[in-house]
């Protein structure tokens, strides 16, 4: 069985698992929770694989720490994403550091082929030494693709689920618990001489004056800028084989450790005396790629130079950026664009639409404080918008809210979260603010689907992990039941009544919640009537640009809408914001 | 067996990433080693989205070195001119010649490149360029989503992979009812490639 949160670049792992009939899968509430429900199977005998994102591992460090202490009965297989550069995270994060400090094996592939053929080892090594095995991917293993042969049937290994009670291994109280720490330390030393001979790791031997120590993406990188160079490919990055480590070193001249992030090798091989050179060579900030490599390989002698013109040479002009958007008819863009309007001004206007334009001198954030989460609408901190003043992690914005206002921070605050984000870890937080007699606004930004990678179901949607009708979970109610008393549902296209919700919720003594509903346009992908600017009734105040939607642009002097792009009066947000009644739905 | 690394770009919606792993498929059923790595965390969003795909007897690395591709194939004038510098001398550049201004564009803060200097651009690289009205056919074809199956049917004119592979691939990925659009895509990429060719004056 398998269970998951989406989370780059995980996700496809769950998507592409919901596509073979016979395994057990869900998106769980979050990766604490999917962690669990893999650790309870594998309790029962079952093979169990737990899929998540780099920080999905922080929110399931406590079961990831328990599961170690307990081990397996079924194999039990933590699949986690790092993603180095951050192409679509909040932090850069080496959790190979999780395996060391948690006293827990770790895999990890170069390409997609091992990425394949692991897993089996992985659930084997779970069983043989009672352990749960971090399986470790980045960006560059996940959101590759390369080669791969598959098993014609694979072979699946069943076991008949079945639970044998055995409290000194299951149930961690004290007395059970220490016990078990002497045997985490005899579990990681036996894996450490089973890593040995672990015949996925390779030793290529050729010129011997430099000895390359790699693993996972970087190995790919390596081979392809030192072409004649000696190898070790490691794929169990902890425990080390040390005596392989120790042979290698004593075959080449220089050893070489090529490691994307943190310096987890190099550290761990200099503390067994073997001078390495590591973080010389490469960053330890930002994703690595073979021409960062070649360039530093360069810079301090270990390649010659090569007879082609250094890549330094940038022939790009200064070209404008193109940054992700809030995509046209996006549910998220109304209550982001009134969060702006709320937030530039310490009074704001009632009736003027048009108050941007004389706000020059008023340009700053004085109004209301929206603290902000991890999902599309984080987007809006981007201009035009500007609309979010804080986005730390998964669930945060309803306690900073809390948190601001228990300190005495006198403006108005909201908190801005999206449908799954709040049902993965704010439920809590609005627990804590009702508990606390918080008055905290809670803006729950529900577009029916985990958007921002790629629409997977969550509870608050009623869809499964298969696409199949599931029980829904009713956010509203949800709010009602822990106490909220001031609970509203409100239309995601309908900017005035946005509006006035928020100024009425952000006025009162008492903590409340406002839903805004509106299904993402990309997961429905229905268009309605569409709009058209009339230039001749326009007097060019530009506000339709400044609700930050790509369908609609300035030419010259004149404003457009792409038909292409536009999602029309499903939307209407430009319309809205026209106070000239410029933007119509064409007639006929 | 000749080696070509390709790089994809465009901007999220316009089928890089389907027309790479498209492309991908094709190459691997041709006997090559390939291996592909799309940049597109966030792209879906209407960002930049880049894709590169490499292909030959034996590949290591799933990306790209600056200065080392032998294609560039921009699905957008901007994202062409972009991803230039990793253009190797007298590598060949595909560009369709649309425009999509960014936000910060459209808002007036910065400057969509001209024509000339995306060209100029180009051609600090290669002289290998070719502007291909990518989307306008496909609109004339009555679906601008073939505008991917486009591109590649122009690009499949310098590769090493005989004409018959992609009509097979497309046939079997593509539905029964956009299959005749996408062929005729593909053919008039192709079309369009071979007559540019013939009348290039470098």
């Amino acid at each position: 069985m398998a269970a998951a949160y989406p989370g780059t670049p995980s996700t496809e792992i769950m998507e592409n698992l919901a596509r073979f009939p016979g395994i057990y899968v869900e998106w769980s509430t979050n990766e604490k929770v999917a962690l669990e429900v893999a650790m309870g199977a594998s309790y029962g005998g079952v093979r169990a694989l737990a899929a998540m994102k780099h920080v999905g591992l922080n929110v399931a460090a406590d079961p990831f720490f328990a599961a170690s202490v307990t081990g397996v009965r079924g194999g039990l297989v933590l699949v986690c994403c790092d993603d180095p550069g951050m192409h679509s995270s909040q932090n850069e994060q080496d959790n190979r550091h999780y395996a060391r400090f948690a006293k827990v094996p770790i895999l990890e592939p170069t390409d997609s082929q091992e990425a394949y053929s692991l897993m089996e080892w992985a659930f084997g090594i779970s069983e043989e030494f009672d352990t749960p095995v971090l399986f470790r991917s980045t960006t560059r293993i996940s959101h590759c693709k390369t080669v791969a042969e598959i098993a014609e049937s694979p072979e699946i290994k069943r076991r008949p689920p079945k639970f044998v009670r055995d409290p000194h291994k299951f149930v961690m109280v004290p007395s059970n618990a220490r016990p078990r720490h002497p045997l985490m330390e005899e579990r990681i030393q036996k894996l450490a001489a089973y890593f040995e001979a672990f015949p996925l790791n390779e030793m290529i031997l050729r010129d011997r004056s430099i000895g390359i120590i790699s693993a996972g993406a970087s190995y790919q990188y390596a081979r392809e800028v030192f072409r004649n160079a000696s190898f070790l490919k490691l794929i169990t990055t902890y425990p080390i084989p040390e005596n392989l480590i120790r042979e290698f070193a004593s075959k080449v001249e220089r050893v070489v450790v090529v490691e994307e992030l943190d310096p987890f090798l190099e550290d761990i091989f200099k503390a067994m005396g073997i001078g390495v050179t590591g973080k010389q060579l490469v960053p330890i900030i930002g994703e690595l790629n073979p021409e960062i490599l070649e360039e530093r390989a360069i810079a301090i002698g270990l390649l010659p130079h090569a007879g082609r013109p250094p890549a330094t040479q940038r022939v790009e002009h200064d070209f404008p950026p193109r940054p992700p958007l809030l995509c046209p008819g996006c549910p998220h863009a109304a209550t982001s664009y009134a969060l702006k309007r709320l937030g530039f001004y310490h009074v704001v206007p009632q009736d003027d639409m048009s108050g941007q334009k004389r706000g020059g001198i008023q340009q700053q954030r004085q109004g209301i404080i929206a603290t902000s989460d991890i999902g599309c609408y984080t987007l809006a901190v981007y201009p035009p918008l500007l609309a979010l003043d804080t986005c730390a992690c998964m669930g945060a914005s309803i306690g900073q809210a809390h948190g601001l206002e228990k300190a005495g921070v006198a403006n108005r605050i909201v908190s801005v979260i999206g449908d799954s984000t709040f049902i993965h870890s704010g439920i809590t937080s609005l627990v804590d603010v009702v508990y606390n007699e918080g008055r905290g606004t809670v803006i729950i930004l529900d577009n029916n689907t985990t958007a921002m990678t790629g629409h997977q179901g969550h509870p608050g949607t009623g869809i499964s992990a298969r696409g199949e009708r599931a029980r829904r979970v009713v956010i509203e109610d949800l709010c009602r039941g822990v106490g909220v008393r001031d609970v509203n549902v409100i239309d995601a296209f309908d900017l005035p009544v946005i509006e006035a919700t928020i100024r009425r919720c952000v006025e009162t003594d008492e903590p409340s919640v406002i839903v805004v509903r509106g299904d993402c346009p990309l997961r429905v992908r229905e268009k309605g009537k569409p709009l058209v600017v009339h230039l001749e009734e326009c007097d060019r105040c530009f506000n339709c640009l400044r609700v930050g939607c790509p369908a609609i642009s300035r030419d010259d002097d004149d404003v457009k809408i792409d038909p292409l792009l536009c999602m029309g009066d499903r939307c209407s947000l430009c319309l809205q914001a026209c106070h000239c009644q410029a933007i119509r739905v064409r007639e006929g | 067996m000749i080696k070509a690394d390709l790089l994809m770009a465009g901007v999220g919606g316009q089928g890089v990433i389907l027309a790479s792993d498209a492309l991908a498929e094709i190459a691997v059923k041709a006997g090559y080693d390939v291996k592909k790595s799309d940049s597109l965390g966030m792209s879906q969003r209407g960002g930049s989205v880049v894709s590169h795909l490499r292909m030959g007897e034996q590949v290591f690395s799933p990306m790209i070195k600056r200065g080392d591709a032998d294609f560039l194939l921009g699905f957008e004038r901007l994202e062409g001119a972009r991803w230039a510098a990793y253009l190797r001398r007298d590598g060949v550049a595909i560009v369709n010649n649309l425009a999509i201004p960014p936000l910060s564009v459209v808002g007036g803060a910065s400057k969509y490149p001209s024509v000339g200097e995306v060209e100029e651009t180009l051609r600090r690289r290669t002289n290998q360029i070719y502007f291909v009205p990518g989307t306008e056919i496909a609109a004339e074809l009555g679906n601008p989503q073939v505008l991917n199956v486009l591109l590649i049917g122009f690009l499949s004119v310098f590769l090493e992979i005989d004409e018959g592979s992609y009509v097979d691939d497309l046939s079997q990925r593509v539905p029964q009812k956009f299959l005749q659009v996408n062929l005729k895509a593909f053919a008039r990429g192709r079309e369009e490639a071979l007559h540019r060719k013939e009348t290039r004056h470098d």
